[in-house]
């Protein structure tokens, strides 16, 4: 019953087809007349996009137009020159064709499924013939031993017409892939622009994280070793003449090389936990939710070692993840779920805090998605007001 | 006390040698890598091992893996791991079998001498030692800890690192007998067994931690 709603749903899409269709026609032989033409056509092509987004919506096919552009003839020039335009207009009277022969063909076998079923029945009730006699009755005849034969005949009919609609149904929606989906090209194109804005961000956010590297040992344990050497040089120098004063400039530079090798430690954690590649990704997430101050619910599924990025990439996504339910939400519970999808890393973070988590109103959220983004990866973030919240992460890693 | 040594930096392997040899310690062993430590271990059975966690050949924590077999092969071999960093993961895994005769300490703390010497003698006479770091970032995580007092969490937190009421009452200068006031108090309000042999204590306290 879903796929006849589908299929009356689908004819009633191509029934503007004639309307649309006669608008265009007018539309080239007016256009020579003061420009008309060119306001039907773009009135008529709104039309048909409209019309076809909604069939795209219905078979999830992603829109092809290329973006408009301001003021009224750009506009107009940009909906002729766009080959979409045309492929909605190839699109429309096939849909009409096609929407309205399915719809028709889906219906009739579920009538002749249901009259052939009855046929014995409608002959008893109907003896004689009358003006509107069901048209199965003549098939054979109104003899009563062929007309169960009809019985079997409507099971088969009744299985074509219950497993037919579906292949209709699909049948357009793949009509409306080749036709309404973006052309191989303008996927190629679309591709490019994406990967070359996160290739620029991943750029970007290496060489910032250089920069911070680079500041942190400049200003962090090189000064300290420079210290170091020089109360060890000065001990040295007075270590006859004033041992006291030798002792004392000792246990300072004993201190400042402790301080020293805390910080080297904590900056090394920041470039790649050493426990990650002890470990990997699993051994890596539950050290991490041992020091969790909010308890963590874990499920992990990763069998195999991925690469060394991904693996990075996923860790800080996650860490970041956690530390933001830690911070913001409010939560008394957290559940990770980590799932190795051959292909992509399923991650999910789920925390039963207060939610209202939004990329615009911090960094943390718009940091994870910049990490993800450098490997094609995507981050869907579900918190409404009052919560729960849900990070759904996808990383692919394909090997 | 005869000591074996892991450490793939000659420049640690040689200083932690010269270093325990001065103090009254027998190196009977100083391995470099990971494969040839477990068989050393079992081999000398040394009164203790002072072991890197990481080691060749693949650099990740082939010394705690090490330490682990042997100890699963010969239990309660005094075993003292030394990390650039520490993990409440490793301390875990180092803790699980529960026979005491262990310790986990960052690199660090070799600097102070007299304190590390004195670790290395206390996993070999059979206690548990967790770096300060360890203890803190458990102290860290447990709410639950909110019913102590400030006293009492400094003695939790000095207890769990292996340290004795001679020791806590030293460190903080007050008296042994009210240290073990302490005790007393903070095991009860814990829901923890009294006990007195350290090892046990420690065990105790870090397993509650550890929840």
């Amino acid at each position: 019953m879903k796929d006849l709603g589908r299929l009356l749903t689908g004819a009633a899409i191509g029934l503007p087809a004639p309307f649309l269709l006669a608008l265009f026609a007018v539309s080239a032989p007016t256009s020579l007349l003061g420009g008309l033409g060119i306001v039907l056509f773009c009135a008529a092509a709104w039309l048909l996009r409209r019309l076809a987004d909604t069939q795209r919506a219905r078979a999830s096919v992603p829109s092809p137009y290329q973006p408009l552009q301001q003021g009224v003839l750009r506009r107009a020039r940009a909906l002729i020159t766009d080959p979409a335009t045309w492929r909605d207009l190839a699109w429309l009277p096939s849909q009409f064709a096609l929407g309205l022969s399915s719809l028709a063909l889906a219906v009739g076998l579920w009538l002749a499924a249901l009259e052939c079923l009855t046929a014995p029945l409608l002959g008893a009730l109907l003896p004689t013939e009358t003006g509107f006699d069901p048209a199965v009755l003549e098939l054979t005849g109104r003899s009563t031993a062929l007309t169960w034969l009809l019985v079997p005949v409507g099971a088969v009919v009744a299985v074509a017409a219950y497993r037919v609609p579906k292949h209709l149904v699909r049948a357009q929606a793949r009509l409306a892939n080749a036709l309404l989906g973006p052309t191989s090209a303008a996927r190629l194109s679309a591709r490019v622009d994406r990967l070359t804005a996160t290739r620029t961000a991943a750029v970007d956010a290496s060489a910032a994280e250089l920069r911070r590297i680079e500041r942190d040992l400049h200003d962090g344990a090189q000064v300290r070793l420079v210290a170091v050497r020089m109360n060890i040089g000065m001990a040295e120098n007075m270590i006859d003449a004033d041992p006291s004063t030798a002792k004392a400039l000792m246990a300072e530079a004993k201190e400042s090389a402790g301080t020293a090798l805390t910080e080297l430690r904590d900056l090394v954690r920041g470039i790649h936990p050493p426990v990650l590649a002890d470990r990997g990704l699993p051994g890596a997430v539950r050290a991490l939710a041992l020091s969790s101050a909010v308890p963590v619910d874990l499920d992990l599924r990763v069998e195999r070692r991925l690469s060394a990025p991904v693996e990075s990439a996923a860790y800080f996504a996650l860490a970041e993840s956690l530390a933001n339910a830690i911070r913001h939400s409010g939560a008394t519970a957290i559940r990770i779920t980590v799932l190795d999808g051959v292909d992509a890393l399923v991650m999910t973070v789920h925390d039963n805090g207060h939610g209202g988590a939004d990329p615009a109103l911090g960094t943390g959220l718009r940091g994870i998605q910049r990490r993800l983004s450098a490997f094609d990866g995507t981050l869907r973030i579900t918190s409404l007001p009052g919560g729960p919240t849900t990070l759904a992460m996808e990383l692919p890693c394909a090997s | 006390m005869r000591v074996l040594i892991a450490e793939d930096q000659p420049l640690l392997r040689d200083g932690l040698t010269r270093m325990l040899t001065a103090y009254g310690f027998e190196v009977v062993a100083a391995v470099a890598d990971g494969p040839s430590l477990t068989p050393a271990l079992l081999e000398h059975r040394p009164d203790v091992a002072v072991v890197d966690v990481r080691l060749p050949p693949t650099f990740t924590d082939e010394g705690l893996r090490a330490a682990i077999a042997a100890r699963h092969a010969c239990p309660a071999l005094p075993v003292l791991i030394l990390s650039q960093y520490v993990e409440q993961l490793y301390a875990r895994e180092l803790l699980s079998d529960r026979a005491g005769s262990v310790g986990y300490l960052l690199k660090d703390r070799i600097g102070d001498v007299g304190q590390f010497i004195d670790a290395v003698r206390q996993v070999a006479s059979g206690a548990t030692v967790m770096d300060p770091e360890v203890v803190a970032q458990l102290l860290h995580r447990r709410s639950s800890l909110s019913v102590l007092t400030p006293r009492e969490r400094d003695v939790l937190r000095l207890m769990a690192e292996g340290r004795s009421n001679a020791a806590i009452a030293e460190l903080m200068t007050i008296t042994e007998k009210s240290v073990s006031n302490h005790i007393n108090a903070l095991f009860a309000k814990l829901g923890l067994q009294p006990s007195t042999s350290d090892h046990r204590r420690v065990l105790a306290v870090l397993a509650y931690l550890n929840q």
